[in-house]
């Protein structure tokens, strides 16, 4: 439920950067780390409820997923950490320093211009 | 027709993020510890926080930040063992905010205190994704809940320093079939740094190792 104030955040950030810039925004594409936990149907329904009555209304949400890095202390080498079975994809080391989870970000809006 | 895309790369959280790291400036100034205890409703939050505070109140002075919800029953409970709690209440919200966290700490007293403890809002998964500017997370688990949760829930226990296995004397007693060993095996493989302790905020076991964390975490 938490994608409600991802949401809210969205549709602001986006109300704003309209006002800075021509057109009718179209699509947003966001992206999130691993531990942010989004689910991508709850927050696509929350951004919809919100967006309602706004210049964000019938935008299309883009989400990408990005993975969480680990770095090796034995191989040294960086992979795709997966929550369930933290491993080092290239030795299948257990013993690795955890990278920090790539952040919620808005990444891109397009608008449509005449 | 054309359009025009506009790179931004800006933070969706990012006042959320602001004010953690006030809260982290903050408490870091005072020299307090703070940690950010997380759970489903009903683990023993409330009852485990009640004890501890009772039983190290000669050795560490702990403040509780209380999240719910509704009502300030949680706060109460704290105020009994005589120590300050600021009660916030969500209205609905799922989790607490940095936000709301630093108006309670700018009312808590720190400089009377040791250790703060933010409880949050019971739910195991939305509190985990809101930096508070604690110092760390844990995790209570009571083993009514069942042994799969860490592999159900894996972002809160990749996160936490602590889990708590509380009401473990229901598995001594044979109450419940909980299988204490494959719910600490769950967690150790998401994170093999976290600390496990065992634990009964009813009887008593199991706290003395806990309080022990936390007076070293305390800097006592």
């Amino acid at each position: 439920m938490h994608e409600t104030m991802v949401a809210e955040s969205l549709v602001n950030s986006i109300i704003a950067e309209a006002a800075k810039n021509e057109g009718k925004p179209i699509k947003a594409k966001m992206s999130c780390g691993l531990l942010n936990t989004v689910n991508d149907e709850v927050l696509t329904f929350a951004f919809e409820a919100i967006s309602k009555g706004t210049i964000c209304e019938g935008i299309t949400l883009e989400i990408e997923h990005k993975a969480m890095k680990g770095k090796c202390k034995d191989c040294g080498k960086e992979f795709d950490f997966e929550i369930v079975e933290p491993r080092c994809s290239h030795c299948g080391c257990d013993s690795f320093e955890l990278l920090p989870d790539p952040p919620l970000l808005l990444e891109e809006i397009e608008f449509q211009t005449e | 027709m054309t359009n025009k895309r506009v790179q931004l790369g800006r933070k969706i959280l990012s006042a959320n993020e602001e004010y953690a790291q006030e809260n982290q400036n903050l408490l870091r100034e005072k020299g307090k510890y703070c940690l950010n205890m997380i759970s489903s409703p009903g683990s023993g939050k409330t009852a485990i926080l009640a004890r501890t505070i009772s039983d190290v109140r000669d050795r560490v002075k702990i403040g509780v930040v209380e999240g719910d919800i509704q009502t300030d029953i949680d706060a109460e409970r704290i105020r009994a063992t005589n120590a300050p709690a600021i009660q916030i209440n969500t209205d609905g919200a799922c989790h607490l905010s940095a936000t709301q966290v630093n108006a309670a700490l700018h009312q808590i007293g720190l400089n009377e205190l040791d250790l703060v403890v933010i409880e949050n809002v019971g739910n195991l998964v939305c509190p985990t994704a809101f930096e508070l500017g604690e110092d760390g997370k844990v995790v209570v688990l009571s083993v009514a809940e069942g042994d799969d949760k860490p592999a159900k829930y894996p972002a809160i226990f990749s996160k936490a320093k602590v889990l708590l296995l509380n009401k473990i004397d229901l598995v001594n007693m044979g109450a419940v079939d909980f299988d204490v060993d494959k719910a600490m095996a769950d967690a150790k493989r998401l994170n093999k740094d976290i600390e496990i302790f065992c634990i009964s905020a009813k009887t008593g076991e199991g706290m003395a190792d806990w309080y022990d964390w936390l007076i070293r975490k305390a800097g006592k």
